[in-house]
């Protein structure tokens, strides 16, 4: 089974937070530019109309004539800020007095000031205008001062702030971006950190988290110890469960086959004979099932808290050749045992187990009349105990196959087996930091099954 | 040395454009030819003489660019380009008019690396450049000033011909200035600077004051002792004559100088565009002292922008003021009262 992850939460976060720290920024940089594009526009509009205001005072009637006067401080004050071009007309009524006559400024109340912003002659202006009245030959006169400029000053000011306002959002958000991308990282640290602490574990320890983390986390933490409870709680009952039904099955078997074996002395005739003997092989196998169940329950459970005691191997190794050695003689077979020194930490009773079932594979698969050698060595930090038979080998099946729960190979067709022997050497071994290894011999029939384990 | 500054029609200044288009004068024309098909069009008010040396020089640094160099009176120049003749560089002296030409649209816009090297005072929107810098002085023939002290200040020379009216009556001249448009810049920007100015008038008036309409005339009558003295003669034009005349002297005010910018600009019918920025390029190059023997004052002499008593007029929107019919009716009809007094 495989976890497809959806968006890593890192990148997720951070994505989010940039990109709303981008959208403070746009929001920002066009607030500033709209702001500065305000500010000049506001500045040009104030000097245009102090610019008009004062022509318009210099506005007089002399002998029925109006007069006035461009004031040069008018002019040079337009041209103070920026250069822009300036354009003017000055008109009473609708009657030119002087200035460009194709300039038309906003519509504009008397003693009112009004802008607009305009093309002229090909260009965009802001223009003004002021209106006033002058009484001329005791007729009342409006006369309206129109000034214009065009915009690119303001346009330049407004763009100049507006990009150093881009340059300060840029910038900011960068620092954002950064802040944000190391706060999501470091806020996330305590879920690796578990993670890790989770994954770095043995297949068996399923004792509670008790690192310590943000308050967020904890309920991930209490959710997960409550599931490891329960699984530690719900494997104890299985196993326990098999070990009972084990022991329940393996005495009313024994029962069983001591009848039997009453009985069948006791027959005469030759089809009961056969039929009390395939009762006994039946019984014996399910017994041998059922002492592999309960093998398999305490290897589950030893692991769980491991001795480690010094085992010396060449020992343990004869006193398991010399259990089997009956079964084997059973079928003529030899078990040859040759023995270096070793020795290895952690559980006797558990290697043992582990040996006894390659052992007894062995034996089971072995043609009559064979040797299955048992080798123990000591090399490179591991001690090697090999179990070598005649039989007909793995064939191309994988070892990690074999070793699963009820697995069997393909070469055991007429062999009564429960397919768990080399479950339990495999675990048994990997608690111990160790491993099996199932190899065909080469170059001569039969399997080679490897325990190995960490020299003591 | 001699440019026109002809009387303007200022109605036909500011709105030519609507008006049908005219013949314009010219005083003067010469071609250039180059070894390609570029001909260059440039009117202006500097004489052919005078220009002629930069023209030489121009065209032997770019042999293939062909000049016409055609000279009229600012006026005329001004008249010229609005009513669209096509020319590709107008020179010209009149500061003012050349401004409102920039400012209603009949040049366009040139920038090189020389342009950007112009002093801010001395370019406009990057239509409007300056190449020369030349003062408005006094010229006065030494002779006549004979065991007088000579002004430093126009306060001074106020108070010198008041205490003097027999000396010098008759013998002051000055720009006419229903006729020169130099001089009508030249007393505005003074009367804008100084209350002297009305009262150095009054006085000029009083001394019944002789009227020219050019420098070149002036300088003439002080030089040949007909004029005690010149007010606001172009001072290159009086620079020139020093070497040559005897008798002849710069009075040197401390008050202070207006200081006329010759500028060009690129019209907007211009067809040689590139070699016209060419052009100007090395025009300015020369105005800022690159050149050796400049034909006419580089800007550098009066590059002190700040320096308060030769400042520059400065181009800007300003200039338009005085060019306006009313302001001018009125600027003409003060200074007609306070020198025909009587």
């Amino acid at each position: 089974m495989s976890v497809q992850p959806s968006w890593p939460i890192a990148r997720k976060l951070t994505l989010f937070l940039a990109a709303m720290v981008a959208l403070l920024a746009l929001v920002s940089w066009a607030m500033v530019t709209s702001f500065a594009r305000e500010a000049a526009g506001r500045t040009q509009d104030n000097i245009l109309a102090a610019s008009a205001t004062s022509i318009a005072e210099t506005l007089r009637s002399e002998a029925g004539q109006i007069r006035l006067e461009l004031p040069y401080s008018a002019f040079s004050m337009l041209g103070a800020i920026s250069e822009d071009r300036v354009f003017y007309r000055v008109s009473a009524g609708s009657d030119l007095l002087t200035g460009y006559a194709d300039l038309e400024g906003p519509d504009v109340a008397t003693g009112d000031v009004a802008f607009d912003t305009m093309p002229f002659r090909g260009t965009t202006v802001r223009a003004v205008s002021v209106r006033r009245t002058v009484l001329s030959d005791g007729r009342v006169v409006p006369i309206t001062v129109t000034l214009a400029q065009t915009r690119s000053g303001v346009q330049g000011i407004a763009a100049g702030l507006s990009r150093q306002a881009a340059l300060l959002s840029g910038v900011v958000f960068l620092l954002a971006v950064g802040i944000a991308a190391y706060a999501v990282r470091a806020s996330l640290k305590p879920l690796n950190t578990m993670a890790q602490h989770v994954a770095t574990r043995g297949p068996s320890d399923l004792r509670p988290l008790r690192r310590q983390g943000p308050p967020e986390l904890m309920p991930l933490v209490r959710a997960l110890n409550r599931l490891m409870e329960r699984l530690g709680g719900s494997l104890r009952r299985s196993e326990d469960f098999i070990a009972e039904a084990a022991h329940r099955v393996r005495t009313p078997l024994a029962v069983v086959r001591t009848q039997a074996e009453i009985a069948l002395h006791s027959v005469e005739e030759e089809g009961q004979k056969q039929t009390l003997r395939r009762v006994i092989r039946a019984v014996d196998e399910s017994s041998r099932s059922a002492s592999q169940l309960l093998d398999h329950a305490m290897v589950s459970l030893r692991a769980d808290d491991l001795a480690r005691d010094r085992v010396d191997l060449p020992a343990l190794a004869g006193n398991v050749a010399d259990a089997l050695r009956p079964t084997a003689e059973m079928k003529d077979i030899d078990i040859a045992v040759d023995a270096m020194p070793a020795a290895a930490l952690g559980d006797a009773i558990l290697i043992q187990n582990a040996l006894r079932n390659v052992l007894d594979n062995a034996i089971k698969y072995s043609p009559a009349e064979t040797v299955v050698r048992l080798s123990v060595q000591n090399g490179g930090g591991e001690a090697r105990i090999e179990v070598r038979d005649q039989g007909p080998g793995f064939g191309d099946e994988s070892a990690a196959h074999l070793t699963e729960r009820f697995r069997r190979g393909e070469q055991v067709e007429g062999i009564v087996g429960s397919g768990l022997g080399l479950t339990i050497a495999d675990e048994a071994l990997a608690a111990h930091g160790g491993r099996l290894e199932l190899n065909d011999n080469t170059g001569r029939p039969g399997a080679c099954v490897s325990l190995i384990l960490p020299a003591a | 040395m001699r440019v026109v500054d002809f009387a303007r029609g200022l109605a036909l200044i500011l709105w030519a454009a609507a008006a049908p288009a005219q013949e314009f004068e010219i005083e003067d024309q010469r071609s250039y030819p180059g070894a390609g098909n570029a001909m260059l069009r440039v009117i202006s008010t500097a004489d052919l003489h005078v220009f002629e040396p930069f023209l030489l020089r121009f065209q032997a640094a770019n042999p293939e660019i062909g000049i016409d160099y055609i000279t009229a009176s600012s006026a005329e120049l001004n008249r010229a380009i609005r009513t669209g003749a096509v020319f590709d560089l107008a020179l010209s002296s009149a500061m003012d008019l050349q401004f409102t030409l920039a400012n209603d649209g009949y040049a366009q816009s040139y920038a090189s690396a020389v342009t950007a090297s112009l002093p801010d005072w001395a370019r406009w929107r990057d239509q409007l450049f300056a190449f020369t810098a030349e003062p408005a002085v006094i010229v006065v023939n030494e002779a006549r000033f004979a065991g007088l002290p000579l002004p430093r200040t126009r306060a001074e020379l106020v108070t010198l011909l008041r205490d003097n009216p027999e000396r010098f009556s008759g013998a002051l001249g000055t720009y006419d200035l229903h006729v020169s448009g130099l001089g009508y810049l030249f007393a505005t920007q003074e009367a804008r600077s100084s209350d002297a100015f009305w009262r150095l008038t009054e006085v000029m008036g009083r001394l019944d004051a002789r009227l020219y309409c050019c420098s070149s005339q002036m300088i003439d009558d002080v030089a040949s002792g007909e004029l005690a003295l010149a007010y606001n003669v172009l001072g290159s034009y009086a620079e020139a004559r020093l070497g040559h005349e005897d008798g002849l002297a710069i009075l040197p005010l401390e008050d202070f100088a207006n200081v006329m910018l010759r500028t060009a600009l690129i019209p907007a019918t211009a067809a040689e565009v590139e070699a016209a920025g060419a052009m100007l390029d090395a025009l300015l190059a020369e105005g800022m002292g690159a050149g050796s023997a400049p034909v006419l004052p580089p800007l550098q002499s009066r590059d002190a922008g700040s320096d308060a008593p030769f400042a520059p007029i400065r181009l800007g929107p300003a200039l338009m003021v005085y060019l306006d019919r009313l302001n001018r009716e009125s600027f003409l009809a003060a200074w007609d009262a306070a020198l025909l007094q009587q």
